[in-house]
């Protein structure tokens, strides 16, 4: 990481629904331009850690800085503009069209309907969707599309910080690996700050810059991929144990296959 | 019956007009009421369970109670209402008609836009609802650009069960004073009229069919993408409806004096009679037709309707909750004074009754030698009564028990039109009749001697209204009728009105005139 200040201040955070604490002490910080995958078995608290970030939930104790402001003194609404979000399986709106599934928070903001709609062609043509599907209803589109759009709504108010919901997880393995390496592309040809949560650390390893890995609420290691899987922490090299076998059972097929 | 050539359709068609137009009014009213009062409530409640449980208990026990029940409740409520506000404000509003109709009606209307409200609400998936948090909508927009678009189908399946139900049951709004499509079922099925019935019931099925297409239309516009054209076309349907029914209610001059009639037989000619003497004499008048008896009197006593035809026992025991029993002339004498202090006026006494009387086949009258009340108290445990819904808990049963000691085998309750073929038929032995009931004669009945007078006296009263108590030229119009009408030619006319083979009421009305009128040569 740089010198520089931190994107997103994440400072001994915590979150109880219940007896249950989702989220339990997390620091972290995430650096300008950093794209952070944050990955745990489901109930980790991984995806309560991303909606605390845009304040869709409040902490109980804790605070998050963002860009040096600490998020609980800011309008929520406005920083939920301000951050783009990626939901899981799309959560695109049914009832309205691409077009207006993509430029819903530029018309929340106010823009004018032609700078709305120069918008939106922009977006489809970054996320690479044929313009003619602008007027298609959701339902109408394929499972990838539907992301693509996913990514093009959370684009289209210029956000410096985009916070993803295991974005690709419904998706088949190679429309997931297009996508991811689309979207990695567009992460750094905007510059922006990515937070993905996923459940699938091989994702995570060939994504991010970073990977956090989170257990039972904590934070239980934060490295770049190449000291995650050298981890010796035994939670983390549980997780790497499947797809490292995995990884090892291919490399041997297909060098026996080439030969 | 002769088809459409029978003049009946014609003279249902006639009625149409002024029919379908109150009715469409009334119930359009309810609806938007409904919408109105529910909508919003659904919405505030949506997101608390406790208020939102409340609310649909009450809404459901209202559902509950029958149609004819909720309308009737309406009209005690509104008139305690008026005479509050008058008091405190000095403003009165009429507790007759239209707006208990409209009130009953709506709270009808409630229940299923708002159980369809709050389970369109609840029903949409929640990540839609944090997406359309977490893209940055307020919960305002988040309702009006998510949540409402979306559970809009199911509300508008509420709104449309709600239309049709209203529409239904706006035929009941009749007997409050509200001209509706049910005016052709009330009158229908008191004169035997099954054209009328038939009519009635198919132009409410048609128009609740109709205003159901409307806000299909409407629906299937706003659930597809690009379907202006739908809801412009379903809400001009719409508006072209309401704008239909306001025309000939604007259109038309208003009837100065409106002459009411209870929901029988003898009301609907005698109103008829009145009114066409009215005409004759150069007034216009309409009449209203079909009220309840508990309302009627204070309809005239509010001045909604100029007069109307009622019976000094019932006005004695219902309206003046006297149990007592007096003989005829003081009952008038003390009636006239309590009504003059309503500023009512009592014409006269036409000259006929219509009390209830004990009554049975003649050749079985004869044959088991029973000629009085007193014969048949003797025979009364081996037998078999029936009477109206009503009959059984007025205070002249309890008066007939009582002076002879009358203990019958068995009781039914019935609908009087059917009670008198049940008699001759032998289905029950006697039956509680109406004096002046034509059916009397048509089946060869006797009515029962009342030696001991435990029957109060019914005599039909002429009233009118206090506007209209010392109008000279509505009085001198009314006057031939005093006194002219006897008991054999009101079973006559009653028949003829009830067989419904020689005409309407109004045809009816006409011939009876003509009897008095040749009677007073």
């Amino acid at each position: 990481m740089s010198a520089s200040a931190p994107a997103i201040s994440v400072q001994r955070v915590a979150r109880r629904f219940g007896r249950v604490t989702a989220v339990d002490d997390v620091s972290l910080d995430i650096g300008e331009g950093e794209f952070l995958a944050v990955v745990g078995a489901s109930g980790s608290g991984k995806t309560t850690l991303l909606r605390l970030i845009n304040r869709l939930i409040a902490p109980d104790n804790g605070r998050i800085v963002i860009h040096g402001e600490d998020i609980a003194a800011s309008d929520a609404v406005a920083l939920r503009r301000r951050i783009g979000m990626v939901f899981q399986s799309g959560a695109l709106f049914p009832h309205m069209s691409v077009a207006d599934n993509i430029g819903i928070t530029p018309r929340l903001i106010g823009e004018t309907r032609q700078e709305i709609a120069t918008r939106i062609d922009e977006m489809m043509a970054l996320v690479q969707l044929a313009p003619e599907l602008r007027a298609r209803l959701p339902h109408e589109l394929s499972g990838g599309q539907r992301q693509r759009v996913g990514v093009a709504r959370a684009l289209a108010a210029g956000p410096r910080i985009v916070l993803m919901d295991e974005p690709f997880g419904a998706l088949d393995p190679l429309t997931r690996d297009t996508l991811g390496e689309d979207y990695r592309a567009l992460h750094a040809r905007l510059g922006l700050v990515t937070v993905m949560v996923t459940h699938d650390i091989t994702e995570a390893l060939l994504l991010a810059d970073r990977i956090a890995v989170m257990c039972e609420g904590r934070l239980v290691a934060i490295a770049d991929p190449k000291r995650i899987s050298q981890s010796g922490e035994p939670y983390v090299r549980d997780l790497l144990r499947a797809p490292r076998r995995q990884a090892e059972r291919l490399a041997a097929l297909l060098t026996q296959g080439t030969r | 019956m002769t088809g459409l050539l029978d003049p009946r359709w014609s003279e249902a068609f006639a009625r149409l007009p002024d029919y379908l137009g109150a009715h469409v009014r009334v119930s359009l009213a309810a609806l938007a009421l409904g919408l109105a009062v529910s909508l919003p409530l659904a919405l505030i409640t949506r997101h608390r369970p406790a208020a939102r449980g409340v609310l649909l208990g009450i809404a459901s026990i209202a559902q509950t109670v029958p149609g004819l029940a909720l309308l009737a409740l309406f009209y005690p409520l509104l008139l305690a209402l008026a005479a509050l506000s008058a008091r405190w404000f000095g403003v009165s509003f009429s507790a007759f008609g239209f707006l208990p109709a409209v009130l009953a009606l709506a709270l009808y209307a409630m229940l299923p836009v708002l159980r369809n409200t709050i389970t369109g609400l609840q029903g949409i998936d929640p990540a839609l609802i944090e997406a359309a948090k977490g893209v940055g909508m307020t919960e305002r927009q988040s309702l009006a650009l998510v949540e409402w678009p979306l559970a809009l189908p199911v509300i508008m399946a509420g709104i449309r069960t709600a239309a049709v139900w209203v529409i239904g049951t706006a035929t009941l709004s009749t007997p409050i004073g509200q001209t509706s499509l049910g005016n052709y079922i009330f009158a229908g099925l008191q004169t035997q009229n099954w054209v009328f019935v038939l009519f009635g019931c198919a132009a409410a099925a048609l128009l609740a069919l109709a205003v159901d297409g409307l806000l299909a239309l409407i629906e299937h516009g706003l659930r597809h993408h690009r379907g202006r054209t739908r809801i412009a076309l379903g809400a001009m349907g719409l508006a072209a409806l309401i704008a239909a029914s306001l025309a000939p209610s604007l259109a038309r001059t208003p009837a100065h004096y409106v002459i009411g009639a209870k929901t029988f037989t003898e009301q609907y000619v005698l109103s008829e009679l009145i009114a066409q003497r009215l005409n004759a004499a150069g007034l216009t008048a309409t009449t209203r037709e079909g009220l309840g008896s508990n309302v009627i009197f204070e309809a005239l006593r509010e001045g909604e309707i100029d007069a109307y035809v009622d019976y000094s026992g019932t006005l004695w025991a219902n309206q003046f909750r006297h149990t007592d029993i007096r003989p005829r002339d003081e009952l008038l004498a003390e009636l006239s004074a309590m009504l003059a202090r309503d500023n009512v006026a009592l014409l006269g006494e036409l000259g006929f009754a219509n009390a209830y009387a004990l009554v049975m086949p003649r050749a079985r009258a004869n044959a088991l030698g029973i000629r009085s009340i007193a014969d048949l108290a003797a025979r009364a445990p081996d037998l078999s009564i029936a009477g109206d819904y009503e009959f059984f808990s007025r205070p002249e049963w309890t008066a007939l028990q009582q002076a002879y000691g009358l203990r019958f085998g068995n009781q039914r309750q019935m609908q009087p039109d059917f009670m008198y073929a049940a008699v001759a038929a032998g289905e029950v032995d006697v039956i509680a009749g109406y004096t002046s009931d034509g059916l009397i004669a048509k089946y060869d009945l006797v009515v029962l001697d009342d030696p001991r007078t435990a029957i109060p006296p019914y005599d039909a009263v002429l009233l009118l209204s206090p506007r209209r108590a010392g109008d000279r030229a509505f009085r001198e119009a009314l006057r031939p009728l005093v006194g002219a009408i006897d008991i054999a030619t009101m079973r006559d006319a009653n028949l003829r009105a009830a067989d419904g083979k020689t005409g309407s009421a109004a045809d009816v009305a006409r011939w009876l005139w003509d009897q008095i009128a040749a009677g007073r040569k």
